[in-house]
């Protein structure tokens, strides 16, 4: 080729712009869409056509956008758990389990009961919320436990609890609690229902039929609390730290066991009070398949929110989108053909953090 | 002379970094079979106009032509073919392969049958041609550090370099290799190559260049002088600016009471060996002791016990406090600062700013810690003010650490280190790897602390560093002390039999 310029990467030697992950970020997304549209295109479909359907199907009314929401909610939550974990270099993939297992552990405070069954709700759900986050905790705790302590690769640890967590709910829900022999528990008393938009009804006819519930705002605070956990907080620093390198935090005089065991269980509060968000605000039941691999997407989530909380929240609501999205358009593998790629493209734009462009005319280049 | 044209060229070389100009119209040439060295402090601009000359950098403007031909390298790869090799300071081997895997890695030639015996003579046969002996079965793991810079040397050989640069060679080397490497280099330049010798040490400087280009803050103080006739003064001078003292004033004083007290301590190693065996020593206050030996006899693991970071056997009291088997956090609160052997893999984190460096210590206490949050604008100033104080040379106190120089990254530490005014100072290799200018300030800085009435171990392989510095000196061998002698009427002979394992004889 004989171009009148040449495109070159440059290493960076100074410092990135403050906008530019923003702008890589956006720029992926618009750029995913465009792939997917001449996918499309390519097997016959009407990219637009999909296109307006998707943006109708995911925020095209109040009804559908609080679909949205709700799908959003429990991605929040993970994305935060997995990016206080990831701060800290801890790669924990366990968030799945984690969900599950607070899913399981608000559940027995109606189940059992641990709070009487006429209790007010604010009790029963206060109860519900506390015993999430354990359950979370608990299920972070062992491998946070075993990393600190014997040096057990925490990956493999989290991975294989998933698993655990969703067959000890299994056995519960088939064996103990089934609800006349369904893979589920009876239904939980309206006191343990998270508030729904759709219970002001009465006096606003709009929220008729809207399902978002107070688990988004869960998330929300969840998010500001981090925000400044990793920007303001003696914690936050230590976890910067201890991530950036351990070993100049141990000369610092850092506790890293403690930060490692602690960070793990944060990070699966957080993971578990996303699995009491969802059986009290949105199937009102321990019930198997609760997760619609929130676990992992909320892996994704973390990763392309570069750990920041507010973007958490932004990134949970577009990969809320594709998950109703998916269940709205035929082939539902779109949505997952959109997901991959931007997945894709975000990871493939860190060049532009790395590396600056420059375009060289030719006749520049004989100095 | 104006008939040979010269084998490197450069001409009003200018690179412009956003912000700095790190090399200022500077002109280089390098004449065939000679030896030429290039000097400076660090982030004087020696490693950048070097880059340039291997490919890497491409400068803003300037002229460079090799064996007079003008040349304009887009990749190293057109720097490689028109013969110029750079033996790098940290070696670029694969630790788990051979040695002739690692000349051949990247190479087009052997294809796809890989008849390693064939290219291990070949390579014996280059080892022979220059006196570069190493087993080219040998895995890179298995070699000493001096071999394994031969391996980078041959690897440019290999590749048909006749002009060689020596990014800092010796900055990794023990004396005798030293010696290797020079009787070396004087093979290679006898044999036709051309080499130049990047180092800011100015005894080899001497001792084996022909002539000599200095840098100072990307300018060239001197072009192309010759070597005989300049003293080791006027080369500081050309380097620094200034008058370099190449001997700190130390004055006399009277230690105080006991801070810290050693005794019987003996640790392993990483490998499980015994690196430490009963140790008994004794530190007091305004007292600097240096702790003698070569690199590997247990110097590093002592620092690591008494600071809480290795565990041992044994006793280690700071006034009067048991602190051995402890957290680190506990010599700290004892008032033990710190200055570790390894500056980047353990005194700093390179991605965290110089602010939150500096607070690394003290980020819990007021006015910076604040109850569970960080006053972080209150953190700014007070690195701000170290920053000023310790004359560290960054743009901001945002900058992140790992774009520091060595000096001005050991500058941070000792910031650090210093500004909490600790009672007892553990400093292992302070000065390693630094210029003059930054040795001189960092010394400065021991000296004060000394002055304060802070006790000093210094674990230094200077001798003459240590000589210069300590109140006493204990030299270690294998884990034990061999001797404890005064500084002052030392003999060196005597602590270069100890540092070789003679205990000293009890008089």
């Amino acid at each position: 080729m004989n171009l009148p310029f040449s495109i070159r990467f440059e290493k960076r030697t100074d410092d990135v712009p403050k906008w530019l992950p923003a702008a890589t970020a956006i720029g992926s997304v618009v750029i995913a869409f465009l792939i997917s549209g001449i996918v499309l295109a390519f097997i016959g479909g009407e990219p637009l056509r999909v296109l307006k359907f998707f943006f109708e199907a995911t925020f095209g009314n109040w009804a559908v956008f609080s679909d949205t929401l709700v799908k959003a909610t429990p991605l929040i939550m993970i994305g935060l758990a997995c990016s206080v974990a990831f701060k800290m270099k801890l790669w924990n993939i366990g968030a799945e389990g984690q969900f599950y297992a607070g899913a399981f552990f608000a559940s027995l405070v109606v189940l059992v009961p641990l709070v009487p069954p006429d209790a007010p709700k604010v009790i029963t759900l206060g109860a519900m919320v506390v015993m999430g986050m354990i359950g979370g905790a608990i299920w972070g705790f062992f491998p946070g436990f075993l990393k600190a302590r014997y040096n057990v690769n925490e990956i493999i640890t989290t991975l294989m609890l998933n698993y655990v967590a969703i067959f000890w709910n299994n056995f519960w829900i088939f064996d103990k609690w089934s609800d006349a022999g369904f893979q589920m528990t009876p239904t939980f008393p309206k006191t343990a229902w998270l508030p729904r938009l759709a219970d002001l009804a009465r006096e606003y006819p709009v929220f008729s039929g809207i399902t978002l519930h107070v688990g988004v705002v869960f998330g929300i605070i969840a998010a500001v609390i981090m925000w400044w956990v990793f920007k303001r907080s003696r914690w936050g620093y230590e976890i910067n730290l201890i991530g950036d390198n351990p070993e100049a935090a141990r000369y610092a005089g850092l506790n890293i066991t403690r930060n490692i065991i602690l960070v793990m269980m944060v990070s699966g509060a957080l993971a578990g009070l996303a699995g009491m968000s969802e059986i009290s605000g949105v199937v009102h039941r321990l019930q198997e398949k609760i997760s619609a691999g929130y676990g992992f997407t909320g892996i994704i989530v973390a990763w392309l929110a570069k750990l920041n909380p507010f973007a958490v929240i932004i990134v949970s609501i577009l990969f809320g989108a594709l998950i109703v999205a998916g269940r709205e358009i035929q082939p539902a593998g779109l949505a997952y053909l959109l997901q991959g790629i931007i997945l894709f493209m975000v990871i493939s734009s860190d060049v532009l953090l790395r590396y600056q462009v420059r375009i060289v005319r030719k006749e520049q280049e004989t100095v | 002379m104006a008939d040979t044209p010269y084998a490197v060229e450069m001409k009003d070389i200018v690179i412009r970094f956003p912000g700095v100009l790190a090399n200022d119209h500077v002109n280089l040439t390098l004449q065939k079979g000679e030896i030429h060295a290039l000097l400076g402090e660090n982030g004087a601009g020696k490693s950048t106009l070097m880059n340039v000359l291997a490919g890497l950098y491409k400068p803003s403007s300037g002229m460079i032509s090799i064996h007079g031909e003008t040349v304009n390298f887009n990749s190293p790869k057109d720097a490689i073919a028109k013969g110029i090799g750079m033996v790098h300071q940290h070696f670029m081997l694969v630790p788990t392969q051979s040695v002739t895997e690692n000349i051949l890695l990247g190479l087009d030639d052997p294809k796809f049958i890989m008849n390693l015996a064939e290219y291990d003579k070949k390579i014996l046969a280059l080892q022979d041609q220059y006196g570069l002996k190493v087993d080219p079965t040998a895995k890179i793991w298995q070699l000493s550090v001096g071999e394994q810079q031969r391996v980078e040397i041959l690897k440019t050989l290999y590749r048909g370099a006749n002009i060689l640069i020596f990014d800092e060679p010796t900055a990794v080397l023990a004396p005798q290799e030293i010696d290797d490497l020079i009787q070396t280099m004087r093979s290679m330049v006898a044999m036709g190559k051309s080499i130049i010798f990047i180092s800011h040490k100015l005894q080899e400087v001497t001792a084996v260049a022909d002539r000599l280009t200095v840098l100072r803050k990307g300018v060239a103080t001197a072009e192309g002088i010759r070597v005989a006739g300049v003293t080791r003064e006027k080369l500081a001078e050309l380097m620094v600016g200034r008058e370099v003292v190449f001997r700190v004033e130390k004055k006399p004083q009277k230690a105080g009471d006991v801070i810290l007290s050693v005794e019987g301590v003996s640790a392993e190693n990483n490998k499980g060996i015994k690196a430490l065996n009963n140790i008994s020593l004794e530190l007091r206050k305004g007292e600097i002791l240096g702790v003698a030996g070569v690199a590997g006899n247990g110097q590093s693991e002592l620092a690591e016990v008494i600071t809480g970071l290795r565990p041992c056997t044994g006793s280690i009291k700071i006034n009067g406090e048991e602190v051995a088997n402890q957290r680190p956090s506990k010599a700290i609160k004892s008032g033990v600062s710190h200055i570790p052997e390894d500056r980047t893999k353990v005194g700093t984190a390179p991605n965290l700013t110089i602010t939150e460096n500096t607070i690394m210590k003290n980020y819990g206490d007021a006015p910076i810690g604040n109850g569970w949050s960080i006053n972080f604008t209150e953190a700014r100033e007070y690195a701000r003010g170290l920053k000023k104080a310790y004359d560290i040379l960054a743009p901001s106190v945002r900058t992140m650490a790992r774009k520091l120089s060595g000096g001005n990254l050991q500058k941070v530490i000792l910031a650090r280190e210093i500004s909490s005014s600790p009672k007892m100072m553990v400093a292992v290799q302070p000065t390693r790897g630094l210029d003059v200018g930054a040795i001189e300030a960092i010394q400065t800085l021991l000296l004060d602390q000394r002055e304060r009435g802070t006790a000093i171990l210094l674990v230094s392989e200077e001798l003459e560093e240590l000589l210069s510095l300590s109140d006493r000196i204990a030299v270690i061998y294998e884990g034990e002390i061999m001797g404890i002698v005064d500084a002052e009427n030392a003999d060196i002979n005597e602590i270069g039999l100890m540092m070789t394992g003679t205990k000293r004889s009890e008089q």
